[in-house]
């Protein structure tokens, strides 16, 4: 479980979270979700340690990891899987050896132990026959699903998906999101996924999130949150005049 | 930012490069990838670097020498010393900063706006050390050798001029060379190219490591790196011929 206390972050006089709190819990797909520049991002970093915080918690299963310095941190880190919103997949290396990489470095597989993981990966993300091609090589959800196998390579306890589906086409985009479900049920694992995709909220919020002005506007269930009267969250969900559209025909 | 900032920041990315390897095979094996790019990759152009400047310097000495007193093996000499302690390393240096340098940064940013460097922090590896490491010993142990390679060739591209034109006879020239000859200067000129090795790497790791911003700022930074790598190497040039020379 990952538990965020009353975390304030600034840069310079832009304060960009307030007293945020909140919990994700394992076994369900987490989303944080709110308009640009709202503050999403900067509390995803925050939570996985790539920004400091300027006060306030983040544990990590009761382990306080906003204490710690890199090199305590390291350990959780090991912990973490994450998605980048551009993939990440390091150009110079082909998707098997991107798959492969985490292994390399932390575990004393063999290169035959490594392979087998990375092509049981690849095929968990319904990838064959694409190991020895370049990301550059790839198409855009190709590169989602490689960075997931990536992620999940080291069977982290926690994933972290940072707008997987920008850039994506309706229908890759719902695939990448059953499949990061899927992949959360089945391991168990907490997941957190950074949105503003309304489809992806009703298809996987187990959780959600909702940031506005960088503070815990609303939390609650995908069902709950196209009943809620808050109108904040009714401007952000049906922002779209296809979203007014339907809201006014279901109405 | 500061440059007192500047330079705590880069000392702070020094000390993170030199902490403990992860795992020091892979490290190993990226040395020597990194002496394959940063280094036989620049072999070329220190080839035909060095053996024009050879024959340019040759061409200058003889073309200043008037007084008849002087004799012609001073062309040889003079191209020997000046290539061994100045040209071959310090401006053979200067060029790999330009072309070592910039594909540094450049490499280095672009993997920051990725996020491919945000990406191997979170695996929990030390990302400067994994990245940078390799290359600062990559051009430290491979840079001696590009500036030894440099020396044979502008010498030889100096006979060339000599041969071709007769502003000396050949055995002058290579009389001059061995003339007067001190094994301290090549020593003078390697432990400069080991440290012009480490400023070039570090400097513009320095610049590509902290990109900031989209595909402009990382032309920016490779262009901060190679003007920032050129004055510091001229500044411990400097420094370096006022401690060891003197």
């Amino acid at each position: 479980m990952i538990e965020v206390k009353n975390v304030n972050k600034s840069f310079g006089d832009n304060h960009v979270l307030h007293d945020f709190s909140t919990e994700f819990v394992p076994g369900r797909v987490n989303l944080i979700i709110g308009q640009s520049g709202q503050g999403k991002s900067v509390l995803a970093k925050c939570i996985v340690g790539l920004m400091e915080i300027d006060s306030g918690e983040i544990l990590y299963n009761g382990v306080n990891f906003s204490k710690m310095n890199r090199k305590e941190r390291r350990e959780i880190h090991k912990e973490i899987g994450m998605l980048f919103q551009g993939s990440a997949l390091f150009d110079s290396m082909t998707v098997e050896e991107n798959v492969m990489f985490p292994l390399s470095m932390f575990t004393k597989m063999t290169k035959k132990e490594m392979l087998d993981r990375a092509n049981f990966c690849l095929e968990r993300v319904n990838l064959s026959n694409v190991n020895k091609l370049l990301p550059s090589e790839c198409s855009g959800g190709m590169q989602k699903r490689v960075g997931i196998a990536r992620a999940i390579a080291m069977n982290p306890k926690y994933l972290f998906c940072d707008e997987p589906n920008s850039g994506l086409d309706p229908s890759t985009s719902i695939l990448i999101d059953n499949l990061i479900q899927e992949i959360t049920y089945e391991y168990g694992m907490t997941t957190v996924v950074i949105t503003h995709d309304m489809n992806s909220v009703i298809e996987i919020g187990d959780h959600i999130v909702f940031i506005h002005q960088g503070r815990n506007w609303w939390e609650g269930t995908k069902e709950e949150i196209l009943t809620t009267d808050n109108p904040e969250i009714i401007d952000f969900v049906y922002a779209s005049k296809f979203m007014k559209t339907l809201k006014g025909r279901l109405s | 930012m500061s440059y007192i900032e500047t330079i705590g920041k880069y000392v702070g990315m020094i000390r993170r490069v030199f902490s403990r390897p992860e795992r020091l095979k892979v490290y190993y094996t990226r040395t020597i990838n990194e002496m394959m790019t940063i280094g036989l990759n620049s072999a070329g152009i220190v080839f035909i670097l060095s053996v024009f400047m050879g024959a340019v310097v040759v061409i200058q000495t003889a073309s200043n020498m008037d007084s008849p007193l002087l004799p012609k093996y001073t062309i040889g000499y003079i191209t020997r010393s000046t290539t061994i302690l100045e040209f071959s390393p310090t401006i053979i240096s200067l060029i790999l900063a330009g072309k070592v340098g910039s594909n540094i940064a450049s490499e280095l940013g672009t993997m920051r706006v990725t996020e491919q460097i945000d990406a191997l922090e979170i695996m929990g590896i030390n990302s400067a050390s994994y990245l940078i490491l390799p290359k600062i010993l990559a051009a430290v142990l491979f840079f001696p050798f590009l500036i030894i390679f440099s020396m044979g060739l502008s010498l030889i591209g100096g006979y060339l001029v000599i041969f071709f034109t007769g502003l000396s006879s050949p055995e002058e020239y290579l009389f001059g060379l061995r003339s007067f000859f001190k094994v301290s200067d090549i020593t003078y000129a390697l432990q400069k190219t080991v440290v012009f090795a480490f400023i070039i790497t570090s400097v513009s790791s320095y610049y590509g490591y902290y990109t900031k911003g989209g595909s402009l700022a990382v032309g920016k930074s490779s262009t901060d790196a190679v003007v920032w790598s050129s004055i510091v190497i001229l500044l411990a040039n400097f420094l370096l011929t006022q401690l060891i020379l003197l």
